[in-house]
């Protein structure tokens, strides 16, 4: 009995295929510490109160004299009288820094550089600063791209100090209530998202890729000229990818949980439920994928057109519903979307099986659908 | 008398990819215990000839039998009396010698006393630790052999086994060939552009070119077999006299 099972074609696939992925030191990194650092790089910018840097670019008007004006501010007078004169060692020039405290959103350093107009739009180009203050005969001019929200904000909270209380060098955070409870915060968002995401890339690399390789190097070929079954190679296959996957996000839970004190609002066995169908519908998305090239060229391009879209629209850094009205339906059908909304559910609004069975569902019919899709089609030798 | 039938039939078979006509009409009989070189240059359609044997490729027309069946319906039968091992393939790199001997193994419910007789039998004994990544090509191919062997095959299919070996490296496959040759009654095609390993494993050679059978026979048979009466030398100078060309073109 016990020769038997150890005989087992299945077993054995399990075991070969296993060992093929945890004998490959990049295993470890990329599968198991990678999201780990992602999650501390990301929760740490996102959840610490760090003093916010923020620079400026200032020109002068050597003829502006504030006395002729009606407004007579001048942002050189605001500099030499509320600033304080350093060196920023990281462009060797002569900067003043401005302080404005809050101790609930974080301090805001200001360093304000003057420079002329062409070094200033370098340094925009680059990336280095997001607005410029220009100063003319009556208030300054703020030169800055609307759209982007950390210049906006760079400017709403300068417009408050330049030309309107300069003294003024702390922030009225009286009112300002900070969500601290798990489920509001960032990394509460965070962290179901890099559990999906790895999910996906985890099934799509190590399943498409790796049959894709096996393709190429002739071994699929060489194994079925055996009596193994095919169904045992490709559910050994997919059974050792679900558990390490399963092992992955466990590790990275695990972190979360004593790092960051995340917690799993809702039903743990729903969310075990839809990782599982997450999971069958990536493996199933994986073989359709990989079902016909031997070209590990071509499966780099296949696998890139399936994850980078999902990995940009999905709602794994920032909310889906930042994309125009029309594309969030699309973008909401999604497996990865469907996939990371149900889990997050889950952990941050106590979801249990009522509110994932659809999504359950649909995960379970993608995965039917395109494995049964990609065998038809798939390729052998 | 009882007149055995032949362990691989191949009845005038047709193959084509595309424009071009890999094999054309070739018929052979193989009879048991019976090492056989199916020798020609590169594209003469020997691979595509022994894959069809081999149940990889469907010919396009003729009939194709494995120990008196055909391959429709009889997979599972003659994938456990044969032994393939095919051109180029590589194995998984991070496994080790002795494990991917006991995954064939178990696709054919044995254990690890047949992969400790292959292993002694392809001379990979010091080797069973070694992760595949790590074996000379010498030593691979001696893995693809013992692999082809491990389910003590009553046919064997070798898809040129020593192309790429330095001399030594193929004399050690040749020396385990020979061996099984003299201990068991196992049949062998194997295919080979190399004259000398026909003449040394092979007791029926078939010289095949642009798809067809040029000429087959013992080699005695072969070399004597020149228009008018004229012999030959070596197999090179027939090939050279039949084809004008030189084997390795």
């Amino acid at each position: 009995m016990v020769r038997r099972l150890v005989n087992n074609q299945l077993l054995q696939l399990a075991n070969a295929l296993s060992k093929e992925i945890l004998r490959e030191p990049g295993v470890l990194f990329w599968g198991i510490l990678f999201p780990i650092l992602m999650s501390i790089g990301l929760g740490i910018a996102f959840t610490k109160k760090t003093d916010v840097l923020r620079k400026v670019a200032v020109i002068m008007n050597p003829d502006h004299n504030p006395g002729d004006t009606l407004n007579n501010f001048s942002v050189k007078s605001f500099l030499e009288t509320y600033c304080e004169r350093i060196h920023d060692p990281s462009d060797k020039s002569d900067t003043w820094k401005y302080v404005l405290t809050n101790r609930k959103l974080g301090n805001s350093v200001f360093y304000f550089t003057p420079m002329d107009w062409d070094q200033a739009m370098i340094m925009l180009k680059r990336g280095t600063l997001n607005v410029i203050i220009k100063e003319n005969d009556e208030m300054p001019e703020y030169y800055f791209d609307p759209q982007n929200p950390d210049a906006q904000l760079t400017y709403i909270k300068l417009s408050s100090v330049i030309g309107g209380d300069s003294r003024q060098t702390n922030e009225n955070d009286i009112n300002i209530k900070p969500l601290m409870i798990a489920g509001t915060r960032y990394i509460d968002f965070l962290i179901p998202g890099l559990i999906t995401m790895g999910v996906m890339m985890s099934c799509m690399w190590g399943i498409s890729y790796s049959l894709i390789e096996k393709r190429s190097k002739k071994l699929l070929r060489r194994l079925v000229a055996t009596p193994m079954k095919k169904s045992n190679f490709l559910l050994a296959l997919l059974t050792v990818r679900i558990m390490m996957n399963f092992a992955e996000s466990l590790i990275l839970l695990i972190f979360a949980v004593l790092a960051f004190k995340i917690r799993i609002q809702g039903d743990p066995t729903s969310l075990i439920l839809v990782f599982l169908a997450g999971n069958l519908a990536f493996c199933g998305i994986a073989i359709f994928v990989s079902s016909h090239t031997s070209n590990t060229e071509v499966g780099n391009g296949l696998i890139n057109a399936v994850t980078y879209p999902m990995m940009v629209l999905s709602g794994i850094f920032f909310s889906y519903h930042n994309f125009p009205g029309w594309s969030i339906k699309i973008i909401q059908a999604l497996p990865l979307t469907i996939l990371t909304d149900a889990v997050r559910s889950v952990f941050n609004e106590g979801a249990g099986f009522r509110e994932t069975a659809l999504s359950f569902m649909i995960l379970i019919s993608t995965g039917a659908f395109f494995f049964a899709a990609g065998l038809k089609i798939f390729k052998w030798h | 008398m009882k007149i055995e039938k032949p362990v691989i039939e191949v009845k005038n078979v047709w193959k084509s990819f595309k424009t071009v006509q890999a094999v054309r009409g070739i018929s052979l009989n193989i009879e048991k215990g019976r090492f056989v070189a199916l020798l020609g240059p590169n594209g003469a359609g020997k691979t595509t000839l022994v894959e069809m044997i081999e149940g990889i490729q469907k010919p396009d027309t003729g009939e194709i039998f494995i120990a008196g069946m055909r391959w429709k319906g009889n997979e599972d039968r003659i994938r456990r009396i044969i032994g393939i091992s095919l051109q180029e393939t590589r194995f998984i790199d991070k496994l080790r010698v002795a494990e991917t001997l006991r995954l064939f193994a178990s696709f054919f419910n044995l254990g690890m006393d047949r992969v400790d007789e292959v292993t002694e039998m392809v001379g990979l004994d010091d080797k069973r630790k070694s992760f595949v990544a790590n074996l000379s090509g010498g030593q691979r191919q001696r893995l693809a052999l013992g692999i082809a062997l491990i389910n003590n095959p009553s046919i064997m299919l070798l898809d040129e086994p020593t192309t790429g070996l330095d001399p030594n490296a193929r004399r050690e496959i040749w020396n385990i060939l020979l061996n099984l040759k003299n201990k068991s009654g196992t049949s062998m095609i194997l295919t080979t552009h190399y004259m000398e390993e026909a003449e040394t494993l092979c007791d029926y050679i078939i010289i095949v070119d642009n798809g067809s059978i040029l000429r087959e026979g013992t080699l005695k048979q072969l070399l004597e077999a020149g228009e008018e009466g004229k012999s030959y030398r070596h197999l090179d100078d027939l090939f050279t006299g039949l084809t004008g060309r030189k084997i390795y073109g």
